[in-house]
């Protein structure tokens, strides 16, 4: 199974242009993308070329009208997406955008992901449902779709009613000749128009005549989601369908070798038969539950694990001695960021202050198990189920697995229980080749899902990070120098690392640097340490740790020079407008800043902590209160000012930011994936507990439209909660916590 | 073999009678619209109305059900404060991903048939269901709009 990383596929000689510290922005250029999916680029071009007639009006992805949208007689429209849904509300986005240019109501729209194809590699050349990209990456082309089908269906009449074209309107889904009243549907009109070549220049709606695009338009998913008919991979059924459960290696990367009560659990009611997996057994029977039952009740011995190390997971291996080693790594490491003299600047220091900082592995936790359903047709071709956020690398990965060619394997990729990162290609922490396996062991349509507690077992996690700081301040008490160095490893590096030559890992150091602050003199160094534990993507990546680090430690140099934290952010934003009006904006959400300590209505202590982030194009500036209950924080009111340059639907992103600063708030207070001999402690929710309703603070979001080129949102409302939320600890307690989650620290009132 | 009555027809199914619940609705009858999340009866996924109360089924023995009747999400909206809920979950737009939702009505609708004005402690008692994506003031809106 160690050879199925997408890695594999590349092609060496083509690689990305060299990016200084890229970010997920920066490698999406189209020769990255290409290689990530194993589309040579060359031969795709040459195949071009050659087309003639229809096949050639899909130049570039994103274009070719009939592959995203079937026009149906009743008037509604068949949107196939190149994204996922998630909850993140990409399907209504897209109904909007497409339908404004298209003139048709967003409401008619019915939009599923699309299959494997290169017309939906629409993220600069790549597909991928993640960094917050899908709006902000698509909606040009995207609008430009519904313009280009929207002048093919008005051609299309013209020819069918015999009148000029410029004789001809449109109004939600119907062409009108007014000076004779004839109409036709957008339906009547599809086969027609989807036979014309698009044209390359269709002008695009003047944004103040926008009907739809930046409007609260509602939701098409809440219906089927608030009745239970929404459709997830867990819920899918095929005739003939066996399930499968699995047991996994106790130590990862040790295989199984003797089962003692193998010819027992195949007499457990149900069972079909028991498989050695690489990493783990399985148990397919005809029910899920008889199946698991097996699993659970096999005897496994597995091979032994190294005896101690972090090269491997090794069976002393521990989160504390991970943290250890992150924090022995004292080398000075490779600059990602450098800006003035920063080793001059500390020399001439009136004040120099440091501190480390630490954030531990974490969980995704997404409601919905992973599962995947695997079944072979008689001609060797591959039918796979699976939640996914990336179906073209899915693809390759899979026809490895079942020994077919990529074409042979048709993805589906049905709406996600949660995602948050969680459904990226990590090796073991997959369950779809398990299910490609036993489909071709038993012949039949094999559905593979994971217990809960297998989840957390095998889930890929945050990584644990680690951060040094030294500020060097002046006479003024203003920071004249920074240095920070991160230690670590990030999910880029790990699974997309040989496509860039940078040594420097942008989900290591992204939070860290870019700032907008005008500290003069600054270094940012990076030391590679690699996790020997499966590493993962999780919402806003390595801002989730970064952003923490950096905005607490700037409330100790706030501290260190007796100057509020808000006007310090302040003062060193003099340079930057757009970043200063963000934070004024907070301030007036927040119904204008004190830090505290004070005495809110209720008679309970309150303090104010603030933060800033810059994440996945978007700016943020956050204001958190706290008080303290029992030793624990309690966060009351989180508000959230975001800039994300412009919008296309107000409304998802307000809740789409609640949604992110809910999950922050939980690795705030709340979660750690803790490695104790080599194991995971927490096996499910009673262990591992997460953000409930009791802890659930009012979240206040201001959206700002700067008018700044568009930016995420699915992620960037998350970064600045952990920050704001652990500054207003310390005005409230004077304690500065400077390792995640709270729950570590009994926190106590002054 | 194990009777049981869902959404008010009668089934008869084949099951180890320790079988939780949730895994004969899932997989025996095919109604998918009760999640699968924990399996140890903390997150709520599951939830569904045993006799009008909101039950977390993945630990409920089938054998156990009797004669009781079970509702799930499948049948809610013919319950009249069910299609209250959900009618107040639709305009509210509650669900992010969804995955917990339908839970989160099973347990909206067993509080209002239960407390049909319900406080702010009383929905905070009975909203205990998990929800990752941070839905839960737009539930507890919900529920306040179902109610009034």
């Amino acid at each position: 199974m160690n050879d199925l990383t997408p890695l594999h596929r590349l092609h060496p000689s083509a690689r990305p242009e060299p990016v200084r510290n890229f970010s997920r922005r920066g490698f999406l250029g189209i020769s990255a993308g290409a290689l990530l999916l194993g589309i040579d680029l060359s031969k795709e071009a040459a195949a071009q070329a050659r087309t003639e007639g229809a096949a050639a009006i899909a130049p570039k992805p994103g274009t070719r009208v009939g592959a995203f949208l079937e026009l149906r007689p009743d008037g509604g429209v068949r949107l196939l997406s190149p994204f996922v849904e998630g909850g993140q509300g990409i399907n209504t986005g897209l109904a909007q955008t497409i339908g404004e240019e298209l003139d048709l109501d967003p409401a008619r729209f019915a939009v599923e992901c699309a299959p494997p194809g290169p017309d939906y590699a629409v993220v600069n050349g790549l597909r991928m449902t993640g960094g917050s990209f899908s709006t902000r990456s698509s909606f040009e082309a995207m609008r430009r779709l519904g313009a280009t089908a929207r002048e093919m269906l008005l051609r299309a009449a013209a020819t069918r009613l015999a009148v000029p074209q410029d004789s001809l309107t449109t109004d939600d889904g119907t062409v009108i000749h007014a000076a004779t009243g004839r109409t036709l549907g957008y339906g009547e009109l599809a086969e027609a128009a989807l036979a014309l070549l698009p044209r390359d220049s269709v002008a695009l709606k003047d944004p103040t005549h926008f009907r739809w695009i930046g409007k609260p338009v509602a939701r098409l998913d809440m219906r089927d989601k608030a009745t239970g008919r929404a459709t997830y991979a867990i819920d899918i059924r095929l005739d003939g369908m066996l399930h499968a459960a699995v047991q996994h290696a106790p130590h990862l990367g040790t295989e199984p070798q003797a089962i003692a009560n193998e010819a027992e659990v195949r007499t457990m009611p149900g069972v079909h038969s028991i498989h050695r997996l690489p990493g783990a057994v399985a148990v397919v029977a005809d029910s899920w539950w008889r199946a698991r039952k097996g699993a659970e009740a096999l005897k496994v011995t597995w091979t032994e694990p190294a005896a101690e190390g972090i090269a491997t997971v090794s069976k002393t291996f521990s989160s504390a001695t991970m943290l250890a080693a992150l924090k022995g790594a004292t080398e000075s490491g490779i600059s990602a960021e450098q800006e003035g003299d920063p080793e001059a600047a500390f020399k001439g220091a009136a004040q120099v202050i440091e501190a480390e900082y630490d954030a531990p592995y974490l969980a995704h936790a997404q409601l919905e198990p992973p599962s995947a359903v695997a079944r072979f047709t008689s001609d060797g071709s591959l039918d796979l189920w699976l939640p996914n956020q990336m179906p073209e690398l899915f693809q390759g990965i899979a026809a490895k697995t079942a020994g077919v060619n990529p074409e042979q394997v048709r993805i589906h990729s049905p709406m996600l229980g949660g995602f948050f990162g969680r459904h990226f290609y990590y090796g073991p922490a997959n369950p779809f080749p398990q299910a490609i396996l036993l489909a071709k062991a038993t012949g039949r349509p094999v559905r593979v899902l994971w217990s809960r507690e297998e989840e957390f077992g095998m889930d890929a996690v945050r990584p644990l990070s680690f951060a040094r700081f030294s500020a060097a301040l002046g006479a003024d008490g203003m920071p004249v120098a920074l240095r920070t160095t991160a230690v670590g490893e990030g999910p880029i590096g790990r699974w997309f690392g040989a496509l860039f030559t940078s040594p420097i890992d942008s989900s290591v150091v992204e939070g860290l640097d870019k700032k907008p602050y005008a500290i003069p003199n600054r270094r940012l160094d990076y030391v590679k340490v690699a996790h020997p534990v499966t590493i993962a993507f999780w919402r806003s990546v390595g801002h989730s740790m970064n952003d923490y680090f950096y905005e607490s430690f700037l409330d100790e140099v706030a501290a260190a020079g007796a100057k509020d934290p808000f006007a310090l952010r302040m003062a060193l934003l003099k340079d930057s407008p757009r970043h200063a009006t963000l934070l004024q904006r907070v301030a007036e959400l927040a119904g204008g800043w004190r830090r505290g300590p004070f005495t809110a209505e209720d008679g309970t202590r309150r303090a104010r902590g603030v933060s800033m982030a810059s994440p996945f194009g978007s700016e943020t500036a956050t204001i958190a209160e706290v008080s303290l209950k029992d030793g624990e924080a309690r966060v009351h009111d989180l508000w959230i000012a975001i800039d994300p340059g412009s919008v296309v639907n107000p409304a998802i992103v307000k809740r789409q930011v609640e949604s992110a600063a809910a999950l922050g708030l939980s690795s705030t207070l709340l979660e750690q994936v803790v490695y104790e001999d080599g194991q995971r402690q927490a096996k499910n929710f009673d262990a591992y507990p997460i953000l409930d309703r009791e802890r659930m603070p009012r979240v206040h979001v201001a959206i700002v439209e700067s008018g700044a080129p568009m930016g995420g949102i699915g992620e960037p409302g998350l970064p600045g909660v952990p920050p704001a939320v652990v500054n207003a600890v310390a005005a409230l307690t004077g304690q500065r916590v400077r390792s995640l989650p709270l729950a570590k620290t009994h926190l106590s009132g002054v | 073999m194990v009777n049981l009555t869902i959404n008010g027809q009668q089934h008869t199914i084949e099951a180890e009678p320790d079988t939780p619940l949730l895994f004969v609705l899932r997989d025996t009858i095919g109604l998918t619209g009760t999640k699968y999340g924990c399996g140890i009866g903390q997150c709520g996924a599951c939830t569904v109305l045993i006799d009008g109360q909101a039950t977390r089924s993945c630990q409920l023995p089938v054998d156990s059900v009797g004669t009781q009747a079970v509702t799930t999400i499948e049948a809610i909206e013919a319950d009249p404060v069910g299609a209250r809920v959900v009618a107040a979950w639709v305009g509210i737009e509650v669900p992010q991903c969804g995955y917990c939702q339908s839970g989160q009505v099973m347990a909206a609708t067993g509080l209002l048939k239960e407390t049909p004005k319900p406080t702010d402690d009383d929905i905070a008692a009975a909203m205990t269901n998990l929800c990752r994506c941070g839905t839960y003031n737009a539930i507890a809106a919900a529920v306040r709009q179902a109610a009034a």
